[in-house]
């Protein structure tokens, strides 16, 4: 009995690992769609930014509150890993409670601060989701989560509720199964909190508590198991993405467009000919009309994004009622993203599917209300900037489609030939001197 | 006063210490050449040998680049480089934070290597070291004064200070609005917006700040951007608030204010 146990425990361990690989290769895969991007320098700085952004959460510390408690589940989370190690050694080897005859006293201490972090995890979850769901903050009740990804939000949310209140369950029937002297339950000393549950389970038979015990035992950890699998398809992907994408932001002042050099060479070989190499074939596109065409940490960018919507809470397009959310931005990169990825494994390689990224997925309208204020990339906690994915979306609609608004044609043109925005002889620029000088 | 244009010091064998890059709005919009001469007034006073590029100097490319229009900012950006290395320019002051952005973040990799203050930042240095000296009870003694942070020069460029500490030098009472620093909302005008209607929606963005400002009760909204100067200048007028609140550039305050 105890064999098939362990047999199937094994099944279910392997099974969970494979399948999470699978789709982390794939994402891996989607991700690097994207342009190659170089960020070989300043590797202090970056593992910097790694220690203060994703490990210190520094930019959550804008409001104070709602960091320590987001903290609470961080810690929590990678905290009572490590119990879920000894779960999963114990499901493979048979035992129960594997590293309590070596830690000794130590074994009670640990459990009791993971306890203490779980019932933590559960209160700060019930807050979560008031805040979510009745509190109606602005930034959770907005447009870009209607659907699938307000029900995301809340099923991590309650899950993780229940995955804690399982681990407490399982304490709280396990010492009473030891201060009944049940074999196979040795003693661990007591745990405070989930011994406050114990009341609830006082009046159960000792094979009744077993099956309890053993039953959120197994559910527990198949939830964890379950979970893994459901983070790539899901906004709670930032637990993992949110270290390398702090490690790979911009070190450039945020104010600094990226340098399009086939562009700059161009105008080059237009102004100094004798320059131009003359097998110089012109590059295949400017700007970025879909996926393939933006850097790869974009495309990660919208991995990363657990859309938290502080960003579209700082843009001051969204602000004043425009459509422009750069918080939707990161979605709808994601989500074609994601199907280019469907379309890539049903048809071995990308199959034109008559759509793009700008157009089918975000519209010109959005794009033409952003004021490059860099206020989404000061507001993301994750270092992700939808500005990039902005702009690099205005250069090809510019420079491929010929797509402005009349009054840009106009400040284009009067920059090109009055090389003022407006319409002014250029002999007037230096009037204001003439006129100190009189 | 005289003001020198490149050209003509080079005629006379003279090179400036330092080369005002005045830019578009404070060459041709009549508000910003107020702030133009104003800080021209002030480097003559304080004895910097400078110059202007006169009918030389061209749009940075800034507005085109953020439009999209990626070959017109290349071709701006040759043209000023040209320009700036053929008069062996090494150092650039600059009233407008768009430009100075330009110049300071997006230029070098093109070949444009200067270096390049905004113009608080000098202001800081010449209070500092003393150049420039406050009257005494000047007009702005004692009131209230709101700064409006620019995003190309605060969240762009991490110039937070450099503007609050000279409106601390003229002893009036600095107000912040709810939102500013790293969160300070932008006027409305970057990214090529100044040039173009706003999109489709239920506000503008220039009407929300200069309400913010307008709530702190400030007599003087401070602005170091000749954009955001428009901008904010704009929404106190629709309030019909323009004759109890002035929207000045810092440079103007202290033109006003030193002796």
């Amino acid at each position: 009995m105890q064999y098939i146990q362990q047999v199937l425990f094994l099944l279910m361990a392997i099974s969970a690992v494979f399948l999470f690989s699978k789709k982390v290769a794939e994402i891996r895969r989607n991700i690097f769609l994207g342009k190659p991007q170089d960020f070989s320098d300043n590797a202090d700085l970056r593992w910097r930014n790694v220690l203060l952004l994703a490990m210190g959460q520094k930019k959550m510390f804008k409001n104070v509150p709602v960091a320590l408690m987001h903290f609470v589940i961080y810690a929590g989370f990678i905290i009572i890993n490590i119990e879920v190690l000894e779960i999963v050694l114990d499901g493979i080897l048979g035992t129960h409670r594997l590293f309590l005859p070596f830690l000794g006293e130590l074994y009670n201490w640990l459990i009791n601060i993971f306890e203490w972090l779980a019932l933590g995890v559960v209160i700060v979850c019930v807050i979560f989701l008031a805040r979510r769901n009745w509190l109606k903050l602005k930034r959770f009740i907005s447009k870009d989560l209607a659907g699938w990804p307000k029900t995301d939000a809340n099923f991590i949310l309650i899950t993780e509720i229940v995955l804690m209140s399982l681990f407490l369950t399982m304490n709280a029937t396990d010492q009473i199964l030891q201060d009944r002297g049940q074999a196979h339950y040795a003693n661990t000393g007591g745990f405070f909190v989930s011994a406050q549950l114990m009341p609830i389970f006082d009046g159960f038979s000792n094979s009744t508590l077993v099956a309890i015990e053993r039953i959120a035992w197994w559910i527990h950890i198949a939830g964890i198991f379950a979970f893994l699998n459901y983070l790539p398809y899901s906004k709670h992907l930032h637990i993992a993405l949110a270290f390398p994408n702090a490690y790979y932001a911009k070190l450039d002042s945020p104010g600094k467009m990226k340098n399009m050099p086939e562009v700059q060479n161009e105008v080059l070989y237009a102004m100094q000919p004798e320059l131009a190499p003359t097998d110089a074939a012109p590059p295949a596109s400017f700007g970025a009309k879909d996926v393939f065409d933006l850097s790869w940490k974009n495309l990660m960018d919208a991995y990363s994004c657990t859309e938290c919507g502080r960003c579209t809470d700082e843009c001051p397009a969204n602000i004043t009622g425009k459509l422009l959310s750069p918080r939707k931005i990161m979605m709808a990169t994601r989500d074609r993203l994601e199907d280019v990825g469907k379309n890539i494994n049903q048809n071995k390689s990308f199959v034109a599917d008559n759509k793009s990224l700008l157009h089918d997925y975000i519209s010109v309208e959005e794009l033409r209300a952003c004021t490059t204020c860099n206020a989404c990339v000061e507001a993301c906690p994750v270092s992700i900037s939808p500005l990039d994915i902005i702009v690099e979306l205005r250069r090809s609609l510019i420079m491929e489609e010929s797509n402005a608004p009349q009054e840009w044609n106009g400040t284009f043109s009067n920059i090109e030939n009055n090389f003022a925005p407006w319409k002014f002889s250029p002999d007037d620029r230096d009037k204001w001197a003439t006129e100190m000088n009189a | 006063m005289k003001i020198n244009t490149m050209a003509e010091m080079m005629a006379n064998g003279e090179s400036p210490e330092i080369l005002f890059w005045v830019g578009c709005a404070g060459s041709f919009d009549q508000r910003a050449q107020k702030i133009t001469k104003a800080f021209a007034t002030i480097l003559t006073k304080v004895g910097i040998k400078f110059a202007i590029l006169g009918k030389e100097e061209a749009c940075t490319g800034d507005p085109a680049r953020r439009a999209g229009n990626e070959f017109l900012f290349q071709m701006m950006a040759y043209q000023n480089i040209q320009i700036l290395n053929g008069y062996n320019i090494k150092k650039i002051v600059t009233t407008c934070p768009h430009c100075f952005n330009t110049l300071k973040n997006e230029y070098p990799e093109l070949g444009g290597n200067y270096e390049v203050i905004h113009h608080t930042t000098l202001l800081q240095d010449l209070i500092n070291n003393g150049k420039i000296v406050m009257k005494e009870g000047g007009s702005f003694k004692g009131k209230k004064i709101s700064y409006h942070d620019s995003c190309y020069l605060g969240r762009a460029n991490d110039i937070y200070e450099a503007p609050r500490r000279v409106l601390e030098s003229l002893d009036a009472e600095l107000v912040e609005m709810k939102r500013c620093r790293t969160n300070g909302l932008c006027c409305g005008a970057g990214g090529a917006q100044m040039f173009k209607e706003d999109e489709p929606g239920t506000s503008r963005i220039n009407m929300d700040r200069a309400d913010e400002a307008l709530e702190t009760g400030a007599k003087f909204i401070a602005a170091a951007c000749p954009f955001c100067n428009t901008m904010m200048s704009d929404g106190v007028k629709n309030r019909e608030k323009e004759n109890e609140v002035a929207v000045l550039d810092i440079a103007e305050m202290i033109a006003e204010s030193m002796l």
